[in-house]
């Protein structure tokens, strides 16, 4: 592994200077779960690594009614599954966040760092694209928001420019009778990467017979994780019935575009679509109508 | 000749002085520079666990945390669960229940375990596997891992 300097920076101010003075051969480190890897196997090359666990602003995470859920780019997942706003308003994040690997990398890896990874197969990315959460980035002029479902352009590339890192990842405040949930399919149990993961957002109309506004993503089933916009649309102002329901999973399903790998093939994939697709709108429907 | 930083930290509740690269992790530290053996490098890239150790509480895999990380922090490794006194609990029922074969995995298990009953005295099965789902062991299929783990934690409910 090819790192010769670490800096651990002290504020967000020191990170965009050093940044900016040491172009493409700094990198910022969170939890290092995927960086360390990918240095150790050349897969990723830093000459600086800029640890930003000790600046207050990235391992944060508060919750404000006006503005909603800030989770700082580089606090842990199990920071952040043991925050009580979180727990209490958020269950459809802790869903994905919680199958991040195991314990050990649950005490380390971030979502911030889940997603500059930009993996097609990450866990919390649908999750955050469902609940309409927006990634604030640092450069030299300030910070500007980018909506999650923009962030990641390929497999392991998101739109973070040179000179740029992410700060905050902002989760709106939750509308009445609302509800969400991710879920995966894997082989195993635990520690394991999805081979498809599905989340869904749904807000209900009072009386809960109806669907206001609803929001699904696709895992593991394209190039980057998908937004399935229109899957989401056609539900608007829907009944809750098993065809509508049914319905929105075949357009989601429509939408992905999977390849066979080592971890399934195209056909499963596709099949799983559907399937996990349903089965996120059902459970996201019954939080919103318990809520 | 590559830059070498000055880290101090806690480990093992002692107070700890060492130079290293930035580059090297937590656990090539442990063993090649503070002797500290216990900790095992299996797969170096954070799937089998054999390297865990507590971090300021936390169950981590020492092969992905890099050494200069832990200046100013607290680091408990396998060679700091025992005391004077004897084994620790899980020490014990892990030999009583020969919960190892070829003890390769066993540091890392034990210290996962020991984060798991730190934080939950009473961890159902399920808790316990689910917990211990980071560490790998290829010899004993892990249910005698399980049983150990579940009857330290009976032990040390009755001694507390």
């Amino acid at each position: 592994m090819h790192v010769i300097d670490y800096v651990s920076a002290g504020s967000v101010q020191e990170v965009v200077g050093l940044l900016t003075s040491k172009n493409e051969k700094a990198r910022v480190l969170s939890g290092g779960t995927d960086l360390l890897v990918q240095l150790r196997e050349n897969r990723r090359k830093a000459e600086l690594l800029i640890d930003l666990k000790n600046i207050p602003e990235l391992t944060s995470i508060h919750y404000d009614p006006q503005i909603g859920l800030w989770i700082g780019a580089a606090a842990s997942c199990s920071e952040i599954c043991r925050n009580k706003s979180v727990l209490e308003l958020y269950p459809g994040l802790v869903d994905a966040i919680r199958l991040i690997g195991g314990v050990q990398i649950q005490s380390r890896a971030s979502i911030g760092g889940n997603l500059c990874n930009a993996s097609p197969a990450a866990d919390s990315i649908p999750a955050l694209i469902v609940h309409n959460a927006k990634c604030l980035i640092v450069n030299n002029n300030g910070t500007h928001e980018v909506r999650v479902e923009r962030f990641c352009v390929a497999p392991g590339r998101n739109v973070l420019q040179d000179g740029e890192f992410l700060l905050a990842i902002v989760v709106p405040v939750i509308p009445k009778n609302y509800g969400a949930h991710y879920l995966r399919f894997i082989p195993r149990n635990e520690m394991d990467i999805a081979v498809v993961g599905a989340g869904a957002s749904v807000t209900l109309d009072p009386k809960k017979e109806k669907i206001l506004s609803a929001r699904i993503a696709l895992g593991a089933v394209a190039p980057t994780p998908l937004f399935v916009e229109e899957a989401g649309l056609f539900l608007v102002g829907k009944e809750i019935t098993q065809e509508n329901i049914r319905e929105a999973a075949a357009i989601a399903q429509a939408a992905a575009s999977p390849i066979s790998d080592l971890r399934g093939t195209a056909e499963h994939r596709r099949h799983l679509c559907a399937v996990l697709t349903k089965r996120a709108l059902e459970r996201a429907i019954e939080r919103a109508r318990t809520a | 000749m590559n830059k070498k930083v000055h880290v101090q930290a806690i480990i093992n509740g002692e107070d700890v002085e060492f130079l290293c690269e930035p580059r090297q992790s937590l656990l090539e530290v442990l063993r090649e520079t503070l002797g500290l053996t216990g900790a095992k490098e299996g797969c170096n890239n954070g799937n089998c666990g054999a390297c865990n150790v507590i971090l300021d509480g936390k169950l981590v895999n020492s092969c992905l945390v890099l050494a200069v990380e832990i200046h100013g922090h607290n680091v408990t490794t396998i060679e700091g669960v025992a005391t004077p006194h004897g084994l620790h609990p899980l020490q014990k029922e892990f030999l009583a229940h020969a919960a190892l074969q070829c003890g390769f995995c066993t540091p890392g298990f034990i210290v996962a375990s020991k984060a798991l009953l730190d934080q939950n005295s009473n961890p159902s099965e399920s808790e316990v596997r689910e917990w211990l789902a980071g560490n790998l062991c290829r010899c004993t299929g892990y249910d005698r891992i399980v049983r150990a783990v579940m009857d330290a934690a009976q032990v040390q409910e009755k001694t507390l």
